[in-house]
């Protein structure tokens, strides 16, 4: 079933648009990797899909809900919640302002916790959690929010090994469920796991089953001719580097 | 006896009747205004809220040359105010702030202008520093009024008010208009100077809305139980605040600064031990 389809997509911010030439579909049960380097329009393509930037030119067809996991910000860390409070905020716009939410909204929200595997955190403050335990509170939001389209934006930056297999887990679970997932990433490898892959450096290069799509070629345009980011690290080295690398 | 004499201390500055309308007028304000002082805090308004009380300064000087009541003079002012930093702002070539600045100095040197010539009726000191001594019960009733309007609207906005100061950049994608949130914000803001800085004075409203705020900001790990803190924090301000000016004969609203700021202190130094002492949990953070 398809959760978004999007065509002839181009996105800016008043000059010349900084992405162009966008036309993908995601389906539910797709993982779909987003690859691009930084300032390559992964953010302005998920400002479009969710509804905050309007498109220059084309269209976006989303008829579900779409929730997103952003990157922690020093921010969210200072603020006194709960992982409670964080998943109960998908509700929010479901009650009218002057409700406040109520039993059926922090059942759903502790039911979206131990969904993610954090129960016994509820009422844990957010900034004293560790990376990968924020990443899947605020997976648990979206899931309050009934979302059927999730936006992950570089979920993997910073975390360890366990913690990355656990996110990863969850996320083939949501999938699993019917969900279709956009996941924002550096890593070339992980994408290769999943799904499907977009690539956009400035406008699409290239989207598809990651066997046909993460060629050496596709790579290049993708990340410039010269260099490429690597796994892990955010280190560069050469092109050709990286190419025996995740050929090996 | 030592007990009879510590009662009769703590019981003598409110044998007068006008200085027990000025404690219930003071703790009033503390209330609401520890409540959305936390806010403040966590909107980054500080600067906003000082900002606005002193623009409403030619507004109430206005309103006292003329014998109209404060209230009255406040509201245009703050009208007044409001529009002009709409002006600077849309000026692209200064920031923001400076646009601020720029207003509200001009709006109060106007204000002091007026305040300070010739023709003006003696009072209008108690317009800068306030005049807690000289409440009516309408003020009363008014600061009464305050206390339920910003404590229901926090109520009703809370889920809000938490979003859009926890995610501001995804608000929308969450269903919640920051722009609407922060303008109901402002709104309550207004409203909380417009009553207290009649008496906590111009010049030392924001004491109230801000130093409690920020004690409690160290002393609490959650936003409800934070609310109360700064509201409790404020109420033992301007409490003490009034023991202070009736012992050492000093002026109410700068007393009651003067204890706010020394609270503000204390919880201060009591977090910064908590920090250095191994039971607090570090905060989880990668590399």
């Amino acid at each position: 079933m398809t959760r978004v389809r999007v065509e002839g997509l181009a996105a800016g911010y008043g000059g010349a648009p900084v992405l162009r030439d966008v036309a993908f579909e995601l389906r539910g049960g797709d993982r779909v990797g987003l690859l691009g380097p930084n300032g390559g329009g992964k953010t302005t393509l998920f400002r479009v899909l969710l509804g905050e930037l309007r498109p220059l030119a084309g269209t976006v067809e989303a008829p579900g809900r779409i929730g997103v996991v952003p990157q922690t910000e020093r921010s969210r860390l200072d603020f006194p919640v709960s992982a409670l409070d964080v998943a109960l905020m998908g509700a929010v716009s479901r009650l009218p302002w002057w409700r406040r939410p109520g039993r059926a909204e922090r059942g759903a929200a502790r039911e979206a916790l131990t969904a993610v595997g954090l129960a016994a955190e509820a009422d844990a403050t957010f900034g004293d959690l560790s990376g990968g335990q924020r990443q899947r509170v605020l997976v648990a939001r979206a899931l309050v929010q009934d979302a059927s389209v999730v936006l992950l934006d570089e979920p993997f930056t910073g975390m360890d090994a366990a913690s990355a297999e656990r996110l990863e887990a969850l996320l083939r679970r949501l999938a699993a469920e019917g969900r279709a997932l956009l996941i924002a990433t550096h890593d070339v490898d992980q994408a290769r796991g999943w799904d499907r892959v977009l690539c956009v450096n400035g406008r699409q290069v290239a989207f598809g089953p990651p066997g046909d799509v993460l060629t050496r070629e596709v790579l290049q345009a993708t990340y410039g001719g010269a260099i490429v980011e690597i796994p892990g690290g955010g280190a560069v080295l050469p092109a050709h580097h990286h190419h025996d690398h995740a050929a090996g | 006896m030592v007990l009879a004499t510590l009662g009769s201390i703590l019981a003598d500055p409110w044998r007068d009747p006008l200085t027990r309308r000025a404690l219930a007028e003071a703790v009033l304000l503390a209330i609401a205004g520890g409540a959305i002082g936390c806010w403040i805090v966590f909107y980054n308004l500080a600067y906003s809220a000082e900002s606005l009380a002193h623009a409403l300064l030619p507004g109430l000087v206005v309103a006292a040359l003329a014998g109209l009541p404060l209230l009255l003079g406040g509201a245009a002012g703050l009208v007044l105010a409001a529009l002009g930093v709409a002006l600077a702002a849309r000026v692209p070539a200064i920031g923001r702030d400076t646009g601020v600045a720029v207003v509200v100095t001009t709006l109060f040197g106007l204000g002091a202008l007026l305040a300070l010539s010739s023709a003006s009726p003696p009072g209008l000191q108690g317009i800068l520093f306030g005049d807690i001594l000289g409440v009516s019960n309408t003020d009363l009733a008014l600061a009464g009024g305050l206390v339920v309007v910003v404590l229901g609207a926090l109520g009703a906005l809370h889920g809000r008010l938490v979003l859009v100061g926890f995610d501001r950049s995804n608000a929308r994608a969450l269903g919640v208009s920051p722009v609407l949130v922060d303008a109901a914000l402002l709104v309550l803001v207004a409203v909380v100077l417009l009553v207290a800085v009649q008496g906590l004075g111009n010049l030392l409203v924001v004491a109230v809305l801000i130093a409690p705020a920020a004690s409690a900001r160290l002393l609490a790990r959650r936003l409800a139980p934070m609310m109360a803190a700064a509201a409790a924090i404020a109420v033992a301000g301007v409490v003490g605040g009034l023991y202070l000016s009736f012992y050492a004969g000093t002026a109410a609203g700068a007393s009651i600064a003067a204890v706010l700021v020394g609270l503000y202190a204390l919880a201060g130094a009591s977090s910064a031990m908590r920090a250095r002492g191994p039971s607090r949990p570090q905060s989880a953070q990668e590399p």
